[in-house]
């Protein structure tokens, strides 16, 4: 009967090997180690064997029962891994197909560069202080050194109201005397974000209304030296650690003195381009020393206090960034421009 | 301004190329914005004509005769410093005269001369196209050679003749020693109005790089009898007309300028005209000091009327009520009470300051000139400039201000002038009415406001070099300097002033940069523009697009809104007083409309729309004062909810109020506000029916709700599909946002999910429903969310049927069905007798 064991050990094995699929499978496993199985059949047997010869007999038949079953869990996981490449292969996608599109919210490229912007000076402790868009003549003009007629105004073509002496912002300027006011005697580091209104044609270059950003810092010892390593390296940080600065002098009424920082031109690097107009420079923002009667309006003393001031445009940087070669694209909103960001 | 470099060069040494001198410039605050080269190398233009130094030179006409072959060409003999004369054949019109005259080399006529190969414009060919110069035959003579027009070099589109050269020159020299020039466009910003001239560039220049200066020169050679007796000034406003100063130049010769003046006024952008209006521009353009020429006879003729003994009167003085002039452009002016005047007995004469009168002006028959150079208020001219709407030269400079000295200064160079090349006879003496020259105002300084401000270290005497350069004086006194600025400064005010000037000269590129050393002021927070910023992060996450639109706009725009979205419509309008565009007269009330119309624009070409803008509404108040800046959060939604796939068996489905209402949803959750609830609202602007009113308590949020179709229509908003659009208050709602929030445990039990279907009145809402199942649904109950709503067949009518999935969960221990069952029966009890609610 042992013999008789061994030949449908070797032939059960044989007929597992035998086994094609999955189904296959599950037959052989019922004729073979099912509970009406060959091998339950055969073990049901034991007893017409010598007493003596069954313990032996039952052993060998649990260790065949034990490989049977292992062999059965090899087969099967093989076979169900032939199983899954076959499908996995009859399910292959022509992956050059375009994918479904999703719908990425993002912000306006003005808030994306504001926000640059306001981190930048964040992390030098500048806050951010905003002010209001509809200004008086005195805020926006005359307490920042401008007075009526003066020919500095030719800087600023400027909105009415029909309320007397009411404009619409040209700067966000006014902010520097509506902090100096608030936060006097405290020495100030601020940034003054807005929109601002000029009465311009719009054209490619020029617009109603635009962002701008202005900078203030007062206390007891600044003096141009911080004005520049200050500005420095927030060009670094906004447009590149290798990028060159160049201040030279200028003229706004507020400040005195007075500078224009440019920065390296980034297309060229340099050497001339039509982004730079062959300078290789990029005008990137006005700053200077605080004037002492602007400074004065604001409760402070310029005998004791000193400041810097700067502002700039973030369309025109971003402009400049992204080759943005037509200004009214911002507020047009057309989302074939916004979803470029 | 254009200042060409070899006018510059009259007084002062240039040391440097041209693109440093430039930058030197700039730096210093007179921005050169662009170099225009004439015939030298320079400049990033590889396209432009350089003028080769062997190829183009100077030639000396010796003779000129007629061609044997053609009438209407001529052969000059030129003289060019080679080794033997070079005939050329030309058909230059201005030749002709000088055909058999003989010799010509005692006339010293010379011209530019091209030789074979040179590179220069093609003159018959329109614009500028090169051509290299070859020899060839013109009827049966070979030329080589060509004397140039100024077109062919460049210079200008005259190609009726050669051009001929003025002046004393050595044959051969190369045209670019004599003609090259480089000129600077610069920038004259209000702070450097002392720059506005040719000598105001070269005084700076020479302070920048410490070459001496060589000013022009001011002395005035009499030749005619004096003027006493013929002229009296009497000005009524000093303080508008501080300075009066006048000539009387005779017997001056109607002609063209000598033809350096005539190039120079070109190369400056200006056009010769006559030799009395060049030599008046001239000295502007040099000296920066305008001043005005009058025909004397007229002035005589007019002064003949009321005292044809006496001088003729100028008076200069604010305009009578009602009075006139009509200015040299051939306007006739309204005048301001504000507008100065040059008058004389007879009435006005020109706009002081701005511009000349056409009745007074000189002729072509002018023979005697009454020259006038003045000061004039700075701010007064700025005014009646921007009043009156004229944008001259004059103007410009006086509105900047120069300084009454100057007008001295002025008259006599351009009284000289006129002597020299106008063939006039200057009158003996001038009328000089000065009645009140300012002082001096003596500044004090020191160098710790230098370190103080400027963040440089100089010594006093380094202080006083540099300033004796700008031509300041410096006198020590005590423990500080007393510095006094030229007179031409109008521009130096106080030590802040002085700071400039010595950073200027000392180079902003070597100031040394340093960290703030300061104290950092008390950090504050700015919780609005966090929390707009917060806002935006939410949106953009939900997939919406941020835009930022005009905050101009018109009432006629945002009345497309057929009817008020807010409170905003009970108050005026910030309008504005000079509107650039019809459409763009008034501050918004709305940003719905302003986001309408980009839905608009979009919606011709995006198949999805789903935008939002924070941003502020301008409510006027009571006349006088500053309107309220509100700030508003809109979002608008139209067009397919996902984007078309191929994949796709059928379109997407369009967007509809609950995608709306649930951003909403989506958005208030994120803030972390519970305690808002939308209830339904009434409004034109929206959809009747399907319109709801976001409230916090009592508190009106705005509105949330599908546009309705009229007001879509209003706005050109192409297609059928709805727009969503939604208007908050953000001043409203920014302050229901908690400063903190509790964050919920994870239940350590499994939840028990049955689903319940209730069969209710249409006229019950949902958030009716919703509310009394979790009041009594108790503490067990976690969550409800709607699954279903029915209405049809199987239903009642007059009848809903709302399914809703309900969690309940216990933080201390696993649910039994039991218990479930219990509170399930309890929402089953209560709804049916609350609300009628029938289990479907």
């Amino acid at each position: 009967m042992l013999e008789q064991l061994e030949s449908l050990y070797q032939q059960l094995f044989a007929n597992l090997q035998a086994a094609q699929d999955t189904a296959a499978l599950e037959d052989w496993y019922r004729d073979a180690l099912g509970r009406k199985g060959q091998v339950q059949l055969l073990s049901r047997q034991v007893g017409q064997l010598e007493p003596g010869q069954r313990p032996a007999f039952g052993q060998r038949i649990n260790s065949v029962k034990n490989e049977l079953e292992a062999a059965y869990q090899k087969r099967a996981a093989l076979l169900k891994r032939v199983e899954l490449e076959a499908r996995l292969a009859a399910e292959q996608l022509d992956v050059t197909l375009s994918g479904r599109r999703q719908f990425h919210g993002r912000l306006h490229p003005a808030s994306q560069t504001l926000r640059q912007i306001y981190r930048i000076w964040g992390d030098m402790g500048f806050q951010i202080y905003r002010s209001r868009d509809v200004e008086t003549d005195e805020y926006n003009f005359e307490l920042l050194n401008i007075p009526q007629h003066h020919p500095a105004r030719d800087m600023w073509d400027t909105f009415h109201t029909t309320a007397p002496g009411i404009i619409l912002r040209t700067h966000t300027s006014p902010g520097q005397i509506h902090a100096m006011k608030e936060y006097f005697p405290e020495p100030i580091r601020v940034i003054l974000p807005g929109m601002c209104y000029r009465y311009e044609q719009i054209t490619a270059r020029s617009e109603i209304q635009f962002h701008q950003v202005e900078g203030l810092a007062v206390g007891k010892n600044i003096n141009m030296s911080h004005l520049k390593g200050t500005l420095t390296d927030f060009a670094r940080r906004m447009f590149g650690a290798e990028r060159k600065v160049r201040f030279r002098a200028n003229y706004f009424p507020f400040t005195e003195p007075s500078a224009e920082m440019d920065v390296e031109c980034f297309l060229c690097e340099g050497s001339g381009c039509h982004l730079c107009k062959q300078t290789g420079w990029l005008e990137i923002l006005g700053c200077g020393m605080v004037h002492p009667t602007v400074l004065r309006n604001g409760g402070y003393d310029p005998a004791v206090y000193a400041g810097f001031a700067f502002g700039m445009g973030p369309e025109r940087i971003a402009m400049l960034k992204y080759g943005i070669e037509d200004i009214r694209y911002f507020w047009s909103n057309d989302l074939r421009f916004l979803e470029q960001f | 301004m254009r200042v060409p470099i070899s006018w510059l060069k009259d007084y002062v040494d240039i040391v440097r190329p041209v693109e440093e001198t430039a930058e030197l410039l700039t730096v210093a605050g007179l921005e050169v914005k662009a170099i225009e080269y004439i015939g030298i190398p320079g400049g990033r233009d590889k396209e432009r004509l350089v003028w080769d130094r062997e190829k183009l030179v100077i030639g000396q006409i010796l003779e000129v005769s007629q061609h044997p072959d053609a009438d209407r060409l001529v052969l000059a003999r030129v003289e060019y410093g080679g080794a033997e004369t070079e005939t050329v054949v030309t058909g230059a019109p201005n030749l002709f005269p000088y055909v058999g005259r003989g010799d010509l080399s005692g006339r010293n006529l010379y011209s530019p001369f091209a030789l074979e190969g040179a590179v220069v414009y093609d003159g018959h060919k329109e614009g500028q196209v090169k051509m290299t110069l070859k020899g060839r035959s013109l009827r049966g003579i070979y030329n080589r050679c060509m004397l140039c027009s100024e077109k062919e070099l460049g210079l200008s589109d005259e190609h009726e003749g050669i051009m001929i050269l003025e002046g004393d020159f050595q044959p051969g020299t190369p045209l670019q020693e004599v003609l090259g020039d480089a000129v600077l466009e610069i920038d004259i910003i209000p702070n450097i109005a002392r720059c506005a001239s040719i000598f105001g560039v070269a005084r700076e220049l020479a302070a920048l790089t410490g070459q001496q200066l060589r000013p022009p020169s001011y002395e005035v050679v009499p030749t005619g009898p004096p003027i006493a007796g013929k002229v009296v000034i009497e000005t009524e406003s000093p303080e508008l007309n501080p300075r009066f100063v006048a000539f009387l130049i005779e017997g001056v010769e109607q002609k063209p300028s000598p033809a350096w003046l005539q190039r120079r006024l070109k190369l400056a952008g200006q056009r010769p005209i006559n030799v009395v209006v060049d030599i008046s521009n001239y000295v502007m353009l040099e000296m920066g000091q305008p001043n005005h020429t009058f025909d004397y006879d007229f002035l005589r003729r007019r002064a003949d009327r009321y005292d044809p003994d006496g001088p003729v009167k100028i008076i200069t003085r604010l305009p009578r009520e009602g009075e006139t002039l009509t200015t040299l452009d051939g306007e006739k002016r309204a005048l301001q009470p504000f507008n100065i005047l040059v008058t004389d007995s007879a009435g006005a004469l020109s706009l002081g300051g701005i511009m000349g009168g056409e009745e007074s002006e000189i002729s072509p028959k002018t023979t005697n000139v009454l020259l006038e150079a003045a000061a004039w208020n700075f701010i007064n001219i700025r005014r009646s400039s921007h009043a009156l709407k004229i944008n001259s030269e004059a103007g410009f400079r006086f509105s900047r201000g120069v300084h009454p000295s100057q007008a001295l200064l002025g008259a006599c160079r351009a009284a000289e002038l006129l002597r020299r090349y106008a063939g006039g006879r200057v009158a003996a003496g001038l009328v000089d009415y000065y009645p009140l020259p300012p002082e001096p105002q003596p500044i004090p300084f020191t160098a710790a406001e230098l370190a103080r401000i400027g963040g440089i270290e100089l010594t006093p005497a380094e202080i006083k070099e540099m300033l004796a350069r700008l031509a300041f004086t410096v006198a020590e006194e005590g423990d500080h300097l007393l510095i006094t600025s030229p007179d031409y400064r109008l521009d130096i005010e106080g030590s802040h002033d002085i700071v400039e000037e010595l950073l200027r000269l000392y180079g902003y590129d070597r100031i040394p940069t340093a960290e703030m050393a300061d104290s950092l002021p008390p950090q504050r927070n700015n919780p609005d523009l966090e929390q707009e910023e917060r806002i935006k992060d939410i949106l953009t996450g939900l997939g919406l697009q941020e835009i930022i639109t005009y905050r101009l706009t018109s009432p006629a725009r945002e009345n497309r809104l057929l009817a008020s979205n807010s409170t905003s419509d009970d108050r005026p309008y910030v309008t504005l007083t000079n509107p650039i565009t019809v459409d763009r007269v008034a501050m918004r009330h709305s940003l719905l409309a302003s986001a309408l119309e980009i839905v608009a624009s979009n919606g011709r070409h995006q198949e999805h729309i789903a935008l939002f803008e924070i941003g502020q509404v301008y409510l006027a108040s009571e006349a006088g004062s500053l309107p309220d800046e509100l700030t508003r959060l809109v979002v608008v939604m139209s067009g397919v909810r996902r984007p078309s796939h191929w994949m796709d068996k059928q379109p997407a489905r369009p967007y509809d109020f609950f995608d709306l209402k649930g951003v909403m949803e989506m958005l208030l959750a994120a803030l972390q506000i519970g305690e808002v609830h939308f209830e339904a609202a009434q409004n034109p602007v929206f959809r009747p029916g399907r319109t709801a009113r976001l409230l916090a308590g009592e508190r009106a949020l705005g509105l949330v709700g599908e546009l309705h179709p009229l007001v879509g229509e209003a706005f050109d908003i192409p297609g059928e599909q709805p727009v969503l659009a939604a208007e908050l208050q953000l001043e409203n709602l920014l302050p229901l946002i908690p400063a903190r929030h509790r964050v919920e445990s994870l239940p350590h039990y499994p939840a028990v999910r049955e689903d319940i279907a209730l069969v209710v009145d249409q006229t019950i809402t949902a958030a009716e429903v919703t509310a009394a199942i979790r009041r009594s649904g108790g503490y067990l109950l976690a969550d409800v969310t709607l699954f279903d709503l029915y209405e049809g067949e199987q239903i009642p009518a007059g009848k809903k049927s709302l399914a809703y999935h309900l969690t309940f969960q216990s933080a201390s221990k696993t649910l039994t069905d039991k218990e479930v069952g219990k509170v399930r029966q309890r929402i089953v009890d209560q709804l049916s007798r609350q609300l009628g609610a029938k289990l479907r």
